[in-house]
């Protein structure tokens, strides 16, 4: 993709989530299109992983509508979530299977006619080369979560959701997620992310979504630090 | 979808395999149950032969009520569910195979040491193929009711107590049509037949509507 298209990859329309009598965010709107990221920030608790889990269709907004490419998420179901790879809190990996068996399990799931040979070289790409063959509960956390970053290499999804990635990586881990991250927007691609860290793009744009402080103060790039 | 149905049952199948205890646990459960019962009361011959079609079938009941509560939640702890949730895939396919991979692990141990448990109850051998047959039929409906009730009561305090709850009363059916089907087998064995029919009805209806119902129970069980 050359230019960003003029529609929003990812639309969201006045959406309003509450977690039991709790109004997280209410009226919010904003879209992400390609070959941009959009950086989800606010206090602990302030409903970042409910905005997020919201955005993958794994609850139901209270209000509101997301949409995805124009059509309502709901509607398009498992054809959006092949569009998608979240990649939450938990890590989603078998701890007694080994790193290329869960990989291999995830790239079927995804319908993605992967070889070995691209399970291998992510593997060693993400820096588990020697690894790839021991049960992923032998493994340490910051491994274990390596494990199931390997699958950002691999996929194909245009849109990423990542729930805190940057969580117990060592540093050449929080770098290399850094140019996953780079690269996916480079090639037109598009990220929501929350982390509390900054996050830098080669190429694209950057929006910052402020949770909690007010409402919503979508594009505003304000610090509330 | 074939490839990603048998992706999910090996994977399932893998795992078991990888941590056996869970499968014996079952099994043993099962055979010590149907163990008690001779101990319990005595060994007279004729009331341990009316008896041993119940016993089997409660204790075969039981067993797999035990092992329901693993169907998700490991899935769900480890967060493989929530990814499950999100593959582009029809949900009910995926509840479908783990289902499957949950009776091969649960219900046809069963289905095989039923003979030898049987013995214990001087069931004669036409009478103990039924019993196998009938496990055969009814176990896999037992697992696909369970799998329903296993996501509805995922990530809940005390689910256990609640799936039992909520699932035993579905399963008296297949318990008095499966045990029934043994027991007039020891008198006249082709009386069998119309247990076979209603029973493979159940499990027809079960393979059609379980997995459904299963899959929308674990999108609400994940919100």
């Amino acid at each position: 993709m050359s230019a960003p298209a003029p529609n929003p990859l990812l639309d969201v329309d006045a959406l309003t989530c509450r977690r039991g009598d709790r109004r997280l965010f209410s009226g919010l709107s904003f879209g992400v299109q390609a070959e941009s990221l959009l950086h989800v920030r606010g206090r602990n608790g302030s409903g970042k992983t409910t905005l997020l889990r919201t955005l993958c269709g794994l609850l139901r907004p209270d209000e509101g509508e997301i949409r995805w490419r124009g059509e309502n998420i709901r509607a398009l179901a498992e054809d959006y979530n092949r569009n998608l790879l979240y990649f939450g809190h938990l890590n989603g990996i078998k701890a007694d299977l080994t790193g290329l068996e869960n990989l291999r399990v995830a790239a079927t799931l995804d319908q993605d006619p992967l070889h070995d040979d691209d399970m291998l070289d992510a593997l060693e790409r993400i820096g588990l080369a020697g690894f790839e063959d021991l049960p992923t509960r032998m493994l340490s956390q910051g491994q274990k979560k390596r494990v199931a970053l390997a699958r950002l290499i691999l996929s194909k999804a245009p849109l990423w959701i990542l729930d805190e990635p940057f969580t117990a990586l060592d540093t050449d881990a929080v770098d290399l997620l850094q140019t996953l991250i780079a690269e996916h927007v480079a090639g037109g691609g598009a990220v929501v992310l929350t982390t509390h860290q900054e996050v830098a793009l080669t190429r694209g744009e950057i929006q910052r979504l402020t949770l909690g402080a007010a409402d919503s103060d979508v594009g505003a790039p304000v610090d509330v630090f | 979808m074939l490839k990603v149905f048998t992706c999910i049952l090996t994977r399932d199948l893998t795992l078991a395999l990888r941590r056996r205890t869970d499968v014996l646990t079952t099994l043993f459960f099962f055979v010590i149950v149907v163990s008690l019962f001779p101990l319990g009361v005595g060994s007279e011959r004729e009331m341990l032969r009316e008896l041993g079609p119940g016993v089997v079938w409660v204790a075969a009941l039981l067993a797999s009520m035990l092992a329901l509560e693993r169907l998700f939640a490991a899935d769900f702890d480890d967060g493989t569910l929530e990814q499950m949730l999100l593959t582009g895939q029809p949900l009910s396919l995926l509840v479908l195979a783990k289902v499957i991979a949950h009776w091969l692990l649960t219900g046809l141990p069963l289905v095989i040491v039923a003979p030898l448990v049987a013995m214990q109850y001087h069931l004669d051998p036409a009478a103990v193929w039924i019993m196998m047959a009938s496990l055969l039929v009814g176990t896999p409906i037992l697992s696909l009711l369970g799998a329903i009730g296993a996501a509805l009561t995922l990530g809940l305090r005390g689910g256990g107590i609640l799936l039992s709850l909520l699932i035993l009363p579905l399963y008296i059916p297949v318990l008095v049509y499966g045990s029934g089907a043994v027991s007039v087998s020891m008198i006249e064995i082709a009386d069998t037949v119309p247990y076979f029919y209603l029973l493979g009805a159940f499990l027809l209806m079960a393979l059609l509507f379980a997995p459904l119902a299963s899959a929308a129970a674990l999108r609400i069980s994940t919100e």
